[in-house]
């Protein structure tokens, strides 16, 4: 059995290699020629993709759990599912979840991962206080935020070692519920408006419908929102819906996309609305149907996530927009949303400014709309999202991330370029 | 909130179990043979769930230890979930004695010396609930898997019979039947996917079946019809089969 990723595409075979102590694993790893770290396999592309894969997922102990700081203390392959678990009858929450809770914790700091609350809280990173590594010689080491090794593996895509415990804080909730104001706006420019204007409150996305046209382009539903205070922390999971097999790929045409979008569009009353949901559906509405992924067909399918720096956001997402609404390859989601400042790690995507991510399905013609789109995320100094890149050039890729010299002489240095690679890795030279 | 006492809580699906029961607020003791190796995964438990997890050093097929070891459990099990284990493979157990005695006795003999005690006493108190994980192995003996099977099936005949003299003292008795599950156990082996379980969804299903006081549980659900088919194949033609 091989493992693949989330888009399932690129389909390849390859040597799994599990391990259940550390001394184990670096027997493992030194028989190895060239390997990469994977998790719960929730990255789209090929960045955890390789001949050969070190499983981190079964590796998955809680070691300890401070109440009275809320720091946790775990094993790389816990997912956040299981933290949430854990922490929500007790009060805490993650600081920063990104719109899945299936990942692992060390796909969690390899992709630096980011949230509804980026512009408030930052990346993954700024959560973990510590985490313990094994480089390419085997050896384990102990990294303290700051670091250079911190730098460069929050974020680095699993290509500097194997993560394997890490120490994150949560925060304090007092509900399992969010109290949620929904904005309906009409066009780009009014969703931008919307999100300036609730810039305070600490969660926000935009569902974006891609296949509106003219002076619609951009018409979204912005939702906000916090944590409520209703003292309710009695969570227990749902159960999940399954896609047992992959729908034929006639299933997500235009038509069913522009269903998808108007109900998103429609449900809400005009202009503003407020509700109380859970925070299971807040933050991970696709996590209730298990297997998503295989509504776009045996094909597989990528999800296009770019941003932009803020000034040029506006000019490049009209253009953008406009590009895939008269493509008519519609994507099934569509994610807009505002983000913070940078942060200092090598690879980070957040910049300041709007990101926006779409799913396609994998047909003919569909590379080429995206190096169209790519052309216009460079000019606007924007930059490309690795954990969901199945294709990006080694020149795009390059222009966006200004401090890659950096990772890559850094990688040199520890010898980490020859034993952890990925697919991805290989393509952008990594 | 009540203990479960899990025998062979070494293996993946035991592994699973544990944190089921754990997830849904029970304290648990763990047995095993050198129980301290799992101190490890108690703290796992133990940090995911809040619960109190105890390591009790346990050898199945050491039956004269098995009395003093359930009277020195400090507060009795509401509940038992046996999931010991031994599988070898066909060709070797048919040639040397040693192996086909331990498949039998940590598969039959063991569980029955256990069981025994901890039935007497939950009939006793009339509450309380047996788990025994047996195998579709047991459901009919097939040449390359058959001393197995067959130390299955007599497990299998076991918790039929504790269940029927239960049943009016308020005791469920289930019997698991896992089909294939991908553990350490049947690691190398090659296992169609859509026939195999994860350690994880076993666990998930023993839990749901308990918890509804279920008698018969085939974990996937399809190996119940698989094995109808088997079953009911004649002998005549059975014998001649590979399967």
């Amino acid at each position: 059995m091989s493992l693949q990723s989330w888009g399932m595409y690129p389909l390849v075979e390859n040597t799994i290699i599990e391990f259940q102590s550390q001394k184990e694993l670096a027997e493992k790893l030194a028989l190895a020629d060239e390997l990469i770290p994977y998790g719960n396999g929730r990255s789209y592309g090929d960045s955890a993709l390789n001949d050969t894969l070190v499983h981190t997922r079964p590796y998955d102990y809680f070691l300890d759990f401070d109440e009275s700081t809320g720091i946790l203390h775990v094993q790389a392959g816990v997912l956040l599912s299981e933290i949430l678990e854990a922490s929500v009858k007790r009060g805490w929450f993650l600081k920063v979840t990104p719109g899945t809770k299936l990942i692992s914790v060390g796909g969690a700091i390899a992709s630096d991962i980011h949230g509804k609350n980026h512009h408030i809280e930052g990346c993954f990173s700024e959560c973990v206080e510590e985490f313990s590594i094994m480089l390419a010689d085997g050896q384990i080491q102990t990294v303290k935020k700051g670091e250079e090794l911190f730098l460069a593996t929050c974020g680095g895509m699993g290509l500097t070692g194997v993560i394997l415990t890490a120490k994150i804080s949560l925060k304090k909730i007092n509900s399992q519920f969010i109290n949620q104001t929904t904005i309906k706006t009409k066009n780009l420019k009014e969703t931008f408006a919307a999100f300036e204007e609730y810039k305070k409150d600490p969660y926000s996305v935009a569902w974006i419908d891609c296949l509106a046209k003219d002076e619609n382009i951009g018409k979204s539903l912005l939702m906000v929102g916090d944590f409520a205070d209703d003292g309710d922390l009695r969570y227990k999971p749902k159960s999940k819906l399954n896609i047992p097999f992959n729908f034929p790929s006639f299933a997500l045409n235009t038509l069913s996309v522009k269903a998808f979008n108007w109900l998103y569009y429609w449900k809400s009353k005009d202009g503003v609305s407020k509700q109380k949901v859970h925070f299971d559906s807040f933050f991970y509405p696709l996590d209730s149907i298990r297997n998503w992924n295989r509504i776009y067909g045996k094909n597989g399918f990528t999800q296009y996530q770019f941003i932009l720096p803020k000034e040029s956001s506006f000019d490049g997402l009209e253009r953008i927009l406009d590009k895939i609404s008269k493509s008519g390859k519609g994507s099934f989601l569509a994610v807009l949303k505002l983000y913070g400042k940078e942060n200092a790690n090598y690879l980070s995507f957040p910049i300041e400014g709007y990101s926006l991510a779409l799913d396609f399905k994998i047909e003919d013609g569909l590379f080429e709309l995206l190096d169209e789109l790519d052309e216009i995320v460079v000019e606007c100094g924007g930059r490309i999202y690795l954990t969901k890149d199945v294709r990006v050039s080694k020149e795009t890729f390059e222009l966006g991330y200004e401090r890659v010299e950096t990772f890559r002489a850094f990688r040199k240095k520890h010898n980490m370029s020859e034993k952890f690679n990925s697919l991805q890795s290989k393509r952008l030279g990594l | 909130m009540s203990y479960v006492l899990i025998v062979g809580a070494k293996s993946d699906i035991a592994k699973e179990v544990a944190r089921v029961y754990a997830k849904n607020g029970y304290n648990l003791y763990l047995g095993a043979r050198k129980a301290d190796e799992l101190e490890e995964f108690k703290t796992d438990l133990e940090v995911r769930s809040a619960i109190s997890v105890e390591l009790i050093e346990l050898d199945i097929t050491a039956y004269e230890t098995h009395q003093s070891i359930y009277e020195n459990l400090n507060e009795k099990p509401l509940g038992v979930i046996v999931v010991s284990g031994y599988m070898t493979e066909q060709h070797k157990a048919q040639k040397e004695w040693n192996e086909t005695l331990q498949t039998i006795n940590v598969n039959y003999t063991g569980a029955v010396s256990l069981l025994n005690i901890i039935a007497n006493d939950f009939e006793e108190e009339k509450r309380g609930f047996i788990v025994g994980v047996s195998s579709v192995a047991g459901d009919r003996g097939r040449k390359t898997n058959y001393i197995y099977g067959s130390a299955k099936a007599a497990f299998s005949a076991y918790l039929s019979g504790l269940r029927n003299r239960l049943c009016e003292s308020s005791v469920s008795v289930l019997t698991v039947k896992p089909g294939f599950v991908n553990t350490k156990m049947t690691e190398g082996l090659a296992l169609p996917e859509k026939l195999t379980a994860q350690p994880a969804e076993v666990a998930q299903d023993i839990y749901n079946a308990q918890q509804a006081s279920k008698n018969t549980l085939y974990t996937k659900w399809i190996w119940r019809y698989i094995m109808l088919i088997i079953t009911h194949i004649p002998e005549f033609i059975f014998k001649k089969l590979s399967i």
